[in-house]
């Protein structure tokens, strides 16, 4: 059963940047874009696993810093003409407070 | 708000591009109703000669199914022609009563054949060359008769004879002038491709004036010149020319003198209407290639978009043959006249003709025959006005930037198989890019990159993409503009634009340039974010925010972010030189870390791979406590300085090397760039530093030392150019300096020292730094005015701080 489990405060997350969560799945990429809205995504990019969370954030896309792919925040699918997909996780934030469905 | 409606008059390339580059800058803007007065949806006309050839069929050469009309929600009506515009009530009619009202229209109505106006020209059998229907009626006509009659010797016309032959015709090719393509070709070249195409059983009639068509029973059966003679024809294709259609436009009122007159923004007298294409005369020129008419198409979107930018202001073309085994290539003008010069190289054996038209140091036209693989780099500097007085001595035999590594040499396109490899980093071979080509309707280099990647990581296979675009393609082939390029999809700003208003309008962080130069999506893109970040911090150091979040990770992390998503460690040691405390401090780390790989790098220093990203700061404070600080082998910054022994040690060194390098290497500390920087100072001229491929090169000699710039030893090896000699120490450290800030000012993101200097010219390297003192010297000062106060990124982050927090891993 999943539930939603308290990460941090969305301030200790970088606005276009993002935050590492550790869990029991793996590590779980946080982002934060320029409007406040964050999005969770497993922390691999479909084209050769690389680490999303190091990537350059974008409108509601991320980077792969290793080969350039782009991956959208909203569905973790990568932008055409690349094929691929990511698992995305549920996030909100509540009184200044982002959390996580695990 | 109600959507406003865009009708387009024309299903051809030129319209079509223009709704294409509309759809993508401005989706949503307008409904869209298409009326073409063929049956087909868009299809890419200029592929009809490989039809014709057998090459290529109907299907493969249609660039927008039906399909893709339905799901950008455009109205296509096929096999309807326009042929009234009530440009008050703002309508169009079609000739079957179908009617549409529009806010904004496009006219791309395209243009026809001119049929020579003699006897006998309504004959049966006598057709232009323009759409699917001519094409399929010459493959019908080849069939069942035997005699062809192509009028014209100009690129259709020798098209069209040359598919008539291939499917089984007897062709004759009648011609007004005495040479081919003499408006693409001198008369040298015109000859060998009429003796090349001879070769494959075409024939010409020379000199001919057509008097009439001959007939029997409604269908021609031969050709009538002036002077009395006769050739049997059963089908007689005329390609003496195109015609503009602006009889529709002319109808509603709308100027038109040659065309329907518009102006730099493609609008015609009338506001709301606008065209495109080769319908249309601009400044007087109406054009029958395609690549002029994509750039109109793309110029007319960003109005219609209503973003007010771009002006078509012109183009130079370029021509292909499309004939299997013809290469020929012409840009420009190469008729010569007064001020110009000549360079020829003519190998009649070999069937290889090049001529380069000059003119004040500037190429104006060029005819290839025979090997044309360096056309479309004669086109980019004919494009780009590039002045090439510097390179002139060996200009003519091309442009060796192809095929170093990874390619077994090859340099030209045309000679590999299908299943070569042509990109070596992302594993593409020709075939594959062919296909993608042909079956995606790419027509520029950077669409190639973005379906294949071909070409699209390291760049040294770009010279073979072109190729093979261009050999696919033919006259569509447009280069790319390097000098007004824009940065990236965010933006229609040129790298060069963008850093000028950053420096004259004083813009000190990433949202204001955005703002202010209308970046069209919110916070940019990875290629254009990282590019403007230090276009801010170059042009303003201490003033501009120096935005992390638009760097990439290896600068925000201070390590090199490896395959698996581990980091690697580089610390510094100044001129390749270490202690016994450093290489201790090196060992402790590897243990206490258990860092799994250990290894001496080319930039003489030691490179501890597979470090974990949260371990990072804790490495970075034991290393700090020896005294080690960042190697920046992770930036586009200084990277090393790298030294032999020198005068120090060595029986043959004349000046201190490791001293020189040292010093060097301290001055550039933290010093960001727009691509990586490397030195080497090498003792005397045995130059065991390889000074001779670095960014800058110093070798001592006995009375100073030589300064080198603009080596590479990466994807193309490329020599340093010698650049001045200086007397001492301080010397060198000022005019590298320099050379270094001048780079740093003047430089697009991403360029190595080695394409700046081939884009500005040394010449121009020199006169900045050489021989203006003035302005050595404030360079130099500049440079370091820009780098006073910095920190050492380890020592700041080794310590608990906010910039820590992002090396911290959360757990749940």
């Amino acid at each position: 059963m999943s539930e939603w489990k308290r990460i941090i405060e969305l301030t200790e997350i970088p606005q276009l940047g993002s935050r590492v969560v550790r869990s029991a799945k793996g590590d779980i990429a946080i982002f934060r874009n320029s409007e406040n809205k964050v999005f969770a995504l497993r922390d691999q990019c479909p084209h050769k696993g690389g680490p999303l969370s190091q990537g350059i954030v974008h409108g509601e896309t991320v980077t792969c810093p290793l080969h350039g792919w782009n991956i959208s925040l909203v569905d973790g699918t990568a932008t055409a003409p690349d094929e691929g997909h990511t698992t995305c996780f549920e996030v909100k934030i509540d009184s200044g407070v982002v959390f996580l469905k695990i | 708000m109600k959507k406003m409606k865009l009708v387009v008059v024309g299903n051809g390339m030129a319209g079509m591009r223009a709704v294409e580059e509309l759809l993508r800058i401005a989706p949503g803007l307008y409904d869209i109703t298409v009326y073409g007065d063929e049956p087909y949806p868009n299809y890419n006309r200029i592929m009809l000669s490989p039809v014709l050839a057998n090459e290529q069929t109907i299907e493969d050469i249609i660039l927008n199914s039906r399909e893709w009309y339905a799901e950008n929600h455009i109205q296509l009506y096929t096999g309807k022609r326009i042929n009234k515009i009530d440009r008050v009530n703002r309508t169009v009619t079609a000739e079957d009563g179908t009617s549409s009202e529009y806010d904004r229209l496009l006219l791309a109505t395209g243009s026809t054949p001119f049929m020579l106006p003699i006897q006998g020209k309504d004959l049966d059998g006598v057709i232009g060359y323009r759409d699917i229907k001519d094409t399929n009626t010459m493959i019908e006509t080849a069939k069942k008769y035997k005699h062809a009659v192509v009028i014209g010797g100009g690129l259709l016309g020798l098209e069209a004879a040359n598919g008539l032959k291939i499917q089984g015709m007897d062709v004759t090719v009648v011609h007004i002038h005495d040479t081919l393509l003499e408006r693409q070709l001198d008369s040298t070249a015109g000859m060998m491709l009429q003796k090349s195409l001879e070769a494959k059983g075409l024939k010409f009639l020379m000199s001919h004036r057509s008097e009439s068509i001959v007939g029997k029973d409604g269908r021609v059966t031969a050709l009538r010149f002036k002077d009395g003679t006769e050739i049997a024809a059963d089908l007689l294709v005329m390609a003496v020319g195109i015609r503009p259609n602006f009889a529709l436009a002319e109808s509603a009122g709308i100027y038109c003198d040659r065309g329907i007159v518009v102006n730099d923004t493609m609008q015609t007298y009338d506001p709301r209407i606008y065209a495109v294409g080769e319908c249309v005369a601009h400044r007087g020129m109406s054009y029958g290639l395609v690549a002029p008419l994509f750039e109109m198409a793309k110029v007319c979107a960003t109005h219609l978009g209503n973003f007010g930018i771009g002006r078509y202001v012109g183009s130079v073309t370029s021509t292909k043959l499309k004939v299997t085994g013809i290469d020929l290539f012409s840009a420009g003008d190469f008729s010569g006249g007064e001020g110009t010069e000549e360079i020829v190289l003519h190998d009649a054996v070999a069937g290889v003709y090049k001529k380069l038209v000059i003119k004040d140091d500037k190429i104006v036209g060029s005819v290839l025959y025979g090997d044309t693989k360096d056309g479309s780099w004669y086109f980019q500097m004919l494009k780009d006005n590039k002045n090439v007085h510097e390179i002139r001595d060996n200009l003519m035999f091309g442009q060796s930037h192809l095929g170093d590594v990874g390619h077994k040499g090859q340099t030209q396109a045309a000679a590999m198989s299908d299943n070569a490899e042509v990109c070596g980093c992302n594993g593409v071979c020709k075939g594959t890019i062919v296909k993608s080509i042909k079956e995606n309707g790419l027509f520029t280099l950077d669409e190639v990159r973005k379906h294949t990647k071909a070409s699209a990581s390291c760049g040294s296979c770009t010279g073979l993409v072109e190729q093979i675009l261009a050999s696919c393609i033919g006259g569509a082939y447009q280069p790319a503009d390097t000098s007004s390029k824009p940065m990236c999809g965010c933006t229609d700003h040129s790298h060069g634009v963008v850093r000028e208003n950053i420096r004259e309008r004083k813009f000190l962080d990433i949202p204001t340039v955005m703002r202010e130069l209308q970046w069209r999506t919110p916070n940019g893109c990875a290629s254009c974010r990282p590019a403007l970040n230090y276009y801010l911090i170059s042009s303003w150091p201490h003033e501009a925010v120096d935005d992390p979040q638009s760097r990439f990770i290896n600068e925000r992390a201070h390590a090199n972010i490896q395959k698996d998503g581990t980091y690697s460690v580089v610390p510094r040691m100044w001129g390749g030189l270490t202690t016994p405390d450093e290489l201790r401090a090196i060992a402790d780390v590897t243990d206490k870390f258990k860092i799994p790989t250990v290894k001496v790098t080319g930039g003489q220093r030691i490179d501890l791979l597979g470090a974990k990203k949260e371990d990072l700061p804790a490495i970075w404070s034991d290393l700090s406590k020896a005294g080690m600080v960042s190697g920046h082998a992770y930036g586009k910054s200084i990277r090393t300085v790298k030294t032999c022994v020198g005068a120090e040690h060595c029986r043959f060194g004349t000046q201190l090397a490791m001293d020189m390098g040292v010093k060097l290497e301290k001055m550039m500390f933290g010093m960001w760039s727009p691509h990586k920087v490397k030195f080497a100072v090498s003792g005397c001229p045995r130059n065991c530093a390889e000074a001779g491929i670095k960014d800058v090169g110093v070798i001592g000699l006995e009375s100073g030392y030589e300064l080198y710039v603009a080596g590479n030893g990466g994807i193309k090896t490329e020599v340093a150019q010698f650049f001045c000699k200086v007397a001492n120490d301080d010397e060198v450290i000022e005019y590298s300096g320099a050379f270094i800030q001048l780079y740093r000012e003047e430089g697009y993101y991403l360029e190595r020292t080695v394409h700046y200097v081939n884009r500005v010219g040394l010449d121009y390297c020199k006169a900045k730094v050489v021989e203006d003192e003035t302005n050595r010297r404030e360079l130099y000062e500049r440079l370091l005015y820009s780098l006073q106060g910095y920190v050492d990124p380890w020592a700041e982050r080794a310590q608990p701080s906010k910039v820590r927090r992002e090396f911290e891993i959360l757990a749940i």
